[in-house]
């Protein structure tokens, strides 16, 4: 292999676009990218997650979680036969590891499921922060200035779903923000790339192209807690209604 | 007018208290961010500085570049769908600066993680109780981690 | 690690995020509106037997309301950046709004009414004490040394105006706090719109029961009498008002138990067990039902003047345990479930931290501290004229 790293990222132009920025460290990256023609959500397929933990080790890495604190999680449900409300449901170390091996339970069932920030439409917690430190950005992903940002974990107790951590060290809200700098670069995120078998998929729902749309379509798709009415832009194929 | 004249405290009141609006509209003008509400209530800027978080995940795309040898291994076996850093781990800093060497995986713990025999895992998945499977053996004894299927020519 | 943790908690909800000085901040801007509320009833009711704790009403209300934000500013993760809440405030968010009704309460309402009260006071003062107070009362009085009759009829007049936008005020200032929790639909121990309502009456409660233990404590420090028609009227409105917080809250009870909604049986098992000793023993039991019959007591039957002063007394204590239960267990209570309704976790509060149990402690005791200084400066009772007779005193 003679050609040099460089020349062989020109072949691919997002993934070149990415580099360059990347290396260089300005913000004012990808210059190819526009805001207003995406709006991101993400696509979780209950039948393909076997419960490996490698997005959330992914996460981890990609984001600096701190410890004991989780961006994604994964949780492992069990519902004995008719018992939907009284799921019993585990995640050690957020599924981080993986989870321990069950055998099969013939009155009942196993399941994995992968939750992160819901990046809602309507989002609960952006409305409740007092200085707009949290906010729905123009392409659909609720991010954290956490330079500007107090710390008054109201948004943490905002949140339907849990997502929302106060980062022990920066004193600041903390939570998934769907790897903004690389989808913005034409990458997918760290969870979806660490993914073995596709249960995750990152979407843009502004993207006509995008495979999402036909998976909808064609498929039985839910969100969580649609009472809570946020507008939640993940969606779960194969969703069990004993998830909460 | 008398009234004006024994109301007079009143007006300091007040005066006192515009003086304080003010400063606070003065203070207030020089201290708010100025990218703020460039696209709604919060600073714009925030958005191009997430933006530039560092990458640690290179991206199979950016992998394949160079190790386009893997690339056609995999494309017809079980892994075709499974991204390198799935298993090697983010290497970013290796597909910037090559020299840096991935650390050296351990079949014994990674090819468990996801094929260890668990009742939870969808049904069609591929799943052994690891010990009665192989009998010790080292999985890559066997399968080919690029491309486990036997047949396709795993190492024997 | 003990995590504390029953049942599944989403791993991000394990740790609770507001502390017990989140508790303390309700309580003490309760205190407040409940002060004011109590000498807005003389000033604007013209309920004239209990002029004597106005102006100390008026006094704790301010004493408090300073304190008022530090536990929240403490709690903070960057206590630095809270000026950002007045000049990027947000307008959806609740606790954005607070901070100008906060500013509004302490400047535009308790700060002036005081004024007006105290001019005369504060003029005479600038002109007859000397050193550092003479220039302090010289300062208040910005400069204008105008106490004829006319510009004190002035005063009166628009003292009464501050009043009566107070009172609305004060029931905007603790029904936001209770707006700060009730509108939170993540969260059903929280989310109801009662929430402001039972907050403006237990708000009340304790401003009233603080200020009469106040005045009774300060009374027998100065070895003068209480003026028991007074503390007889605040008695029985304290006992009113307990009434209807007190309907209220199981009106809200109630409701929860009977609608039963999916949030229910994680609440009532949650009541049941680890808020069992806070919610049923200390507020509902202790801090609610025990003075509310020790007030009847004191309605219905003819007791002599000590035994009221003693049930009072007690009553008052009771009631400010009672309400500390109940915003302890509005707040650490709606933190112990997991929105899951799976599971639960466990408060431990910290000892010496900057949100422990000591600072909450230093907390509440500041206000009477700044209470004291403003007693000092600002007499709420004529000076007595010789010490030992004490018939002077409550007139006023």
């Amino acid at each position: 292999m003679n050609i040099s790293r460089r020349q062989m990222l020109i072949l691919l132009p997002a993934a070149a676009v990415a580099w360059e920025s990347v290396l260089a460290g300005t913000p004012e990256s990808s210059p190819n990218y526009k805001m207003t023609d995406h709006w991101w959500s993400m696509l979780i397929d209950i039948s393909k997650c076997i419960g490996c933990g490698n997005c959330v080790r992914a996460c981890q890495a990609e984001n600096d979680v701190p410890d004991g604190f989780f961006r994604t999680w994964v949780e492992r449900y069990h519902v004995t036969d008719w018992h939907l409300e009284n799921p019993e449901v585990i995640s050690p170390d957020g599924g981080k590891e993986g989870f321990p091996s069950v055998t099969e339970d013939d009155n009942g069932k196993y399941f994995f499921v992968p939750k992160l920030c819901n990046h809602c439409a309507d989002s609960p917690c952006t409305q409740v922060c007092p200085v707009g430190a949290t906010f729905i950005s123009p392409d659909g992903v609720v991010l954290i200035d956490q330079t500007y940002c107090l710390g008054c974990a109201y948004c943490v107790q905002a949140c339907p779903y849990g997502c929302r951590y106060i980062h022990p060290q920066k004193k600041v809200a903390d939570k998934c923000t769907l790897c903004y700098h690389r989808i913005t670069k034409g990458l997918t995120t760290a969870c979806c790339e660490a993914c073995p078998t596709g249960a995750r998929q990152l979407a843009d729902l502004k993207n006509p192209k995008d495979p999402i749309h036909e998976f909808l379509r064609t498929h039985n798709v839910q969100i969580l807690k649609p009472q809570m009415a946020t507008g939640a832009k993940v969606f779960y194929n194969d969703l069990d209604g004993s998830v909460r | 007018m008398s009234v004006f004249k024994d109301s007079g405290h009143l007006f300091r009141l007040v005066a006192l208290y515009a003086v304080g609006t003010l400063t606070f509209l003065g203070i207030r003008a020089f201290f708010v961010p100025h990218s703020f509400g460039q696209y709604g209530h919060y600073r714009g800027a925030a958005i191009t500085e997430i933006a530039a978080h560092p990458i640690h995940f290179a991206g199979h795309q950016t992998c394949e570049t160079c190790h386009a040898d893997v690339q056609e291994m995999k494309k017809t076996g079980m892994h075709a769908q499974v991204s390198c850093e799935a298993c090697h781990g983010p290497l970013a800093k290796h597909a910037d600066d090559p020299s840096i060497q991935p650390a050296k995986l351990d079949t014994a713990v990674l090819c468990v993680r996801c094929h260890a025999a668990s009742a939870a895992r969808p049904k069609g998945f591929p799943q052994v109780a690891a010990a009665e499977h192989s009998n010790g053996l080292p999985c890559e004894t066997c399968h080919k981690p690029h491309s486990p299927a036997i047949s396709a020519g795993g190492a024997k | 690690m003990t995590t504390g943790v029953e049942g599944y908690m989403y791993p991000n909800e394990i740790t609770l995020y507001w502390s017990v000085l989140i508790v303390l901040y309700p309580y003490i801007t309760g205190l407040v509106a409940g002060a004011f509320i109590l000498a807005s009833l003389e000033r604007v009711f013209r309920v004239d037997a209990i002029k004597p704790t106005y102006r100390l009403a008026l006094l704790t209300a301010l004493a408090f309301l300073v304190v008022a934000p530090l536990p929240l500013q403490l709690h903070l993760g960057h206590p630095e950046r809270s000026f950002e809440m007045y000049f990027t405030p947000h307008r959806t968010s609740a606790m954005a709004m607070f901070g100008f009704v906060y500013l509004w309460y302490l400047m535009a309402v308790l700060t002036v009414e005081i004024w007006l009260d105290y001019r005369r006071d504060i003029v005479v003062m600038a002109q007859s004490s000397s050193g550092l107070k003479r220039w302090i009362y010289q300062v208040l009085t910005l400069g204008s040394h105008n106490i004829s009759e006319r510009a004190l009829a002035i005063d009166e007049r628009v003292g009464w105006l501050i009043t009566l936008i107070g009172i609305p005020s004060a029931f905007l200032l603790h029904g936001y706090v209770g707006f700060i929790f009730g509108s939170i639909k993540a969260n059903p121990w929280w989310s109801s719109p009662l929430m402001p309502v039972v907050f403006i009456f237990s708000a009340m409660v304790s401003g009233i029961a603080a200020v009469m233990l106040l005045y009774m404590l300060i009374m027998r420090l100065r070895r003068e009498k209480i003026d028991m028609l007074c503390m007889d009227t605040i008695a029985s409105y304290l006992f009113y008002i307990f009434i209807i917080d007190f309907s209220l809250e199981m009106l809200d009870l109630i409701h929860r138990i009977y609608e039963a909604d999916e949030s229910f049986r994680t609440l009532n098992f949650m009541v049941h067990t680890k808020l069992y000793f806070s919610q049923i023993v200390l507020q509902i039991f202790v801090g609610t039902l025990t003075p509310i019959v020790l007030l009847a007591l004191t309605q219905v039957l003819k007791l002599p003047e000590i035994a009221r002063k003693r049930i009072y007394t007690v009553a008052g204590c009771l009631t400010l345990i009672g309400i500390f239960a109940m915003r302890w267990n509005v707040v650490i209570g709606g933190q112990l479930f997991s929105k899951s309704f799976l599971g639960y976790t466990t408060y431990k509060m910290a000892l010496a931290t900057r949100e422990g149990l000591l600072m909450s402690i230093a907390l509440t005791i500041l206000p009477l501290f700044i209470l004291w200084v403003l007693v000092k400066l600002l007499p709420p009772w004529p000076e007595k004229v010789q010490s030992g007779t004490s018939a002077a005193s409550a007139a006023n």
